[in-house]
């Protein structure tokens, strides 16, 4: 087959960082090819010098479509049929899916003037290209994410593109969606047109790709065929460590009933939750984007109050109707998208850890000790490791694992007796996972009563003592951990998909 | 009519007829020709500043400063005729000048030090008008040609009222509406117009996609700065005079009307449709008010309320929107 994109010798450093070192990447004409490694090991690095955004150092050797390069910008690429669908697939939420398919393809025509009626016809060509069918009148912002992602595709089709690049393309989509996204995928290629594919879900990687580029601290590892690699061996490339799985060992104080729900329900979030958590257990709560697991575990916060049903803490009826009383009671929520509802980004790891402590550390005149402020912070970044230059960094400067770590020492400060974790690894890589589940069951094991709500089933199985299956607002289903396997309900989950 | 007014449209033409209604109950004289004429002619300088603002917020930022720049493009332009002479073209093209100029100028601010436009442009608010203050020590320019009268004066048609008065339909009018087609034109059929779109849409993407950013803040700023420097010979040939401290203040005047009309302060939404209408209910009801001998100090009140309404029921709108997307089917 013939190369359409050869790299070799590449190697990029930053202001005393090395971010690439002499990797040498290939990508065949109809290819997919997946990009796989943690945050930081140089994948952004490399999608940006193959879209001509960043320029690599000196002594790399740039081959296109047959074409040698000495300096290659983002018109080469674009001219090069190199289309990057970013993860914010960068649509406009106020223009309709014609204009939006069409308006990069108006612009690279130098037309000063739009024919509506030509629009129209881009879009639709593009769309039949992938046979998909979207509706070209309606806003952006009244389509589902899934067909927002075939639009921003349909936009790269409108180019003689011949690679396209994803990057984190599944992050928010259902597993039907994946798989209808899977089946573009295989559309491109019988096209001839290559997909480049950067991904944190190994099991998507293994099944989507024909090989796998493995990057570990800007260094290729290989790349290798996809039959020839399973989970564990690629968790082994990325991360140069085995991982082990051990599944939560703690066992819960049976006995007493820390908090309990009756008949919870609120009109078009859930309906009928009930269950028990007990101290020092972890429970977890899966179910598809959409299933109502959000909803519920904002509404035992008080962010998103139920409108019946009854919660129990500690044998006594609560209220859980605004924030600052859950708190009070001793509940706490690490929220799903820590970035918008987690964390102040540009302020210090220092301020973002103790603003859930502020009242406590408060004292006369509701003036706060800086000495014991700063021992307050000390405590929390050794004991959960959290790697930081120093208190004061933005968290913003942090990597995902760390930003993730602050936003629990938040939480742990306030020593909650019942923690909420939605979506704890989000984005988060391998080894930096580890490390959070770690720090979980250490929790735990303090007799905290932990709830993690995820749509990664390992990540439920092998930390939690039960499971709920979520789907609909309802609990479809419960497992004991200890006593199921992961396949059953991995292959219960795949039905009701 | 669906395809004509978006439903919040519809709304705002439903309030202008009911307004009328009542009015018309209290005072017959609301609905004639003559009447609505005349609104349609005292108007057309808020409504061509209304197109202005609506290219900016629709582009994602804000401008302040126009009336400044009104202020400033009517007194050079009153000047330069009453010492060199000229004509209603020359008239036109010394404001047009001055004001794209200005417009510009708060583009290329905006764009090299990346401020907020609602910074930028009180900045220059203050800035071009405190200018015209020091070099005209606030003097009112009372004295104006001979060709500027009579331009003034001049109708599509004529008609005469039973009293002995004429009325018609003015040359200023039909400039406003002019400017509204040609606007309509650039919005809805040129690259610009929608990259305009794309920008208040979602700035990262437009510049992702191939816009040139600069080019179209200038653009936007620019044909703002024009349509003020125009707006300042209309607001001329109405009152016949120049005062420095005529609107300068009643820059909110003009953005609650288009945002009255729909506008989005986030960018990205808003129509040429809207904003007309937004325009045409705070001209009835100012007119309203008058013909119902409803003091005047009560107009602020009713523009303030006018606005916690609309804007809050788009609010209303939106949330409602977003809940239903999240909504979960419970069986």
């Amino acid at each position: 087959m013939a190369k359409i994109l050869s790299l070799k010798n590449v190697t990029k450093n930053y202001v005393g960082v090395c971010a690439l070192n002499a990797v040498d990447f290939k990508v065949e004409a109809g290819e997919i090819h997946c990009l796989v490694g943690e945050n930081g090991s140089g994948k952004s690095t490399l999608i940006k010098i193959i879209s001509g955004v960043v320029r690599p150092d000196s002594g790399a050797d740039i081959e296109i479509g047959g074409e040698r390069f000495h300096e290659f910008n983002a018109i080469d690429a674009i001219h090069q049929g190199i289309e990057v669908i970013y993860q914010d697939l960068s649509l406009f939420p106020n223009l309709t899916v014609a204009e939006n398919i069409a308006l990069s393809k108006t612009i690279a025509s130098g037309q000063k003037f739009i024919n509506w009626g030509d629009i129209r016809k881009i879009a639709q060509k593009a769309m039949d290209k992938i046979s998909a069918n979207l509706p070209l009148e309606c806003l952006i912002d009244e389509i589902s994410l899934a067909d927002q992602q075939l639009v921003a595709i349909c936009r790269a089709l409108t180019h003689d593109v011949k690679l396209v690049i994803m990057d984190e393309p599944t992050t928010a989509l259902t597993r039907v969606e994946v798989d209808s996204l899977f089946k573009v995928v295989k559309d491109l290629q019988s096209n001839g047109i290559a997909t480049m594919f950067v991904s944190h879900k190994l099991d998507e990687v293994l099944e989507i790709a024909e090989s796998v580029s493995i990057l570990r601290d800007g260094v290729k590892v290989g790349t290798f065929a996809s039959q020839d690699l399973d989970d564990d061996k690629l968790i082994f490339l990325m991360t140069g460590k085995k991982l082990e799985h051990v599944r939560f060992g703690g066992k819960g104080q049976t006995d007493i009933k820390l908090l309990e729900v009756k008949n919870l329900a609120k009109k078009c979030n859930f309906i009928d939750i009930n269950f028990t958590l007990h101290p020092g257990e972890i429970i977890g709560i899966t179910g598809l984007l959409g299933s109502g697991r959000t909803e519920l575990a904002q509404a035992l916060f008080g962010l998103n109050p139920a409108e019946s049903g009854e919660i129990w803490l500690e044998g006594e009826l609560i209220q859980a109707a605004n924030v600052q009383g859950a708190m009070k009671l001793g509940i706490g929520y690490v929220p799903e998208n820590r970035l918008v509802q987690g964390l102040a980004m540009p302020q210090s790891v220092n301020k973002n850890t103790i603003i859930t402590i502020l009242g406590k550390l408060a004292k006369r005149f509701g003036l706060i000790n800086r000495k014991e402020k700063n021992n307050c912070v000390e405590y929390w970044i050794d004991q959960l490791s959290i790697k930081v230059p120093s208190a004061e960094s933005p968290v913003q400067t942090l990597s995902g694992g760390n930003q993730q770590r602050v936003v629990l020492a938040k939480w742990i400060a306030t020593q909650p007796k019942v923690l909420i974790l939605d979506g704890p690894t989000i984005g988060i890589d391998v080894a930096a996972k580890g490390a959070i589940h770690e720090i979980v069951r250490d929790l735990a094991a303090d007799g905290v009563g932990i709830i993690i709500i995820s749509d990664e089933l390992g990540e439920v199985y092998y930390n939690c003592n039960r499971i709920f299956v979520m789907h609909k607002g309802r609990f479809i289903a419960k497992y004991d951990t200890e006593k199921t396997p992961e396949n059953k309900i991995r292959n219960f989950i795949g039905q009701i998909g | 009519m669906k395809k004509l007014f978006s439903s919040y449209e519809a709304i705002v033409f439903l309030a202008i007829v009911i307004l009328g209604a009542i009015i018309t109950a209290v005072n017959p004289n609301f609905l004639s020709l003559e009447n609505i004429l005349d609104l349609l002619k005292s108007y057309s300088f808020v409504g061509i500043l209304a197109i202005g603002v609506l290219f900016v917020l629709v582009s994602g930022g804000i401008d302040i400063s126009f009336t400044a720049t009104a202020t400033v493009a009517m007194y050079v332009m009153a000047v330069i005729v009453n010492n060199y002479g000229g004509n209603m073209f020359t008239a036109f093209l010394i404001a047009s000048v001055v004001g794209a100029l200005l417009g510009m100028f708060n583009a290329l601010l905006l764009h090299y030090f990346k401020i907020h436009s609602i910074i930028i442009t009180i900045a220059t608010l203050n800035i071009y008008y405190g200018l015209l203050t020091v070099f005209s020590g606030g003097k009112w320019i009372y004295s104006l040609p001979v060709w500027f009268r009579e331009f003034a004066q001049l109708r599509v048609f004529t008609i005469s009222n039973p009293t002995g008065g004429e009325y018609g339909l003015s040359i200023i009018t039909v400039i406003w509406l002019a400017l509204l087609l040609m606007a309509w034109i650039i919005l809805r059929f040129t690259l610009i117009g929608r990259g305009i779109y794309a920008l208040g849409g979602n700035p990262v993407s437009a510049k992702r996609v191939g816009f040139n950013i600069l080019q179209l803040q200038l653009f936007v700023y620019g044909f703002m700065g024009w349509l003020a420097g125009i707006a300042g010979v209309v607001l001329t040939l109405l009152v016949q005079s120049v005062a420095p401290n005529s609107i300068v203040g009643k820059e909110l005047d003009v953005l609650a009307a288009v945002v009255l009309g729909g506008a989005s302060l986030i960018g990205g939404v808003g129509t040429l449709g809207g904003t007309v209408l937004g325009v045409l209910l705070i001209a009835t009801m100012n007119n309203g008010m008058t013909l119902m001998r409803i003091p005047a100090f009560w107009y602020d009140v009713f523009i303030g309320l006018i606005i916690v309404i609309s804007v809050s029921a788009s609010a209303i709108q939106y949330k409602k929107k977003k809940s239903q997307k999240i909504a979960i089917e419970v069986e």
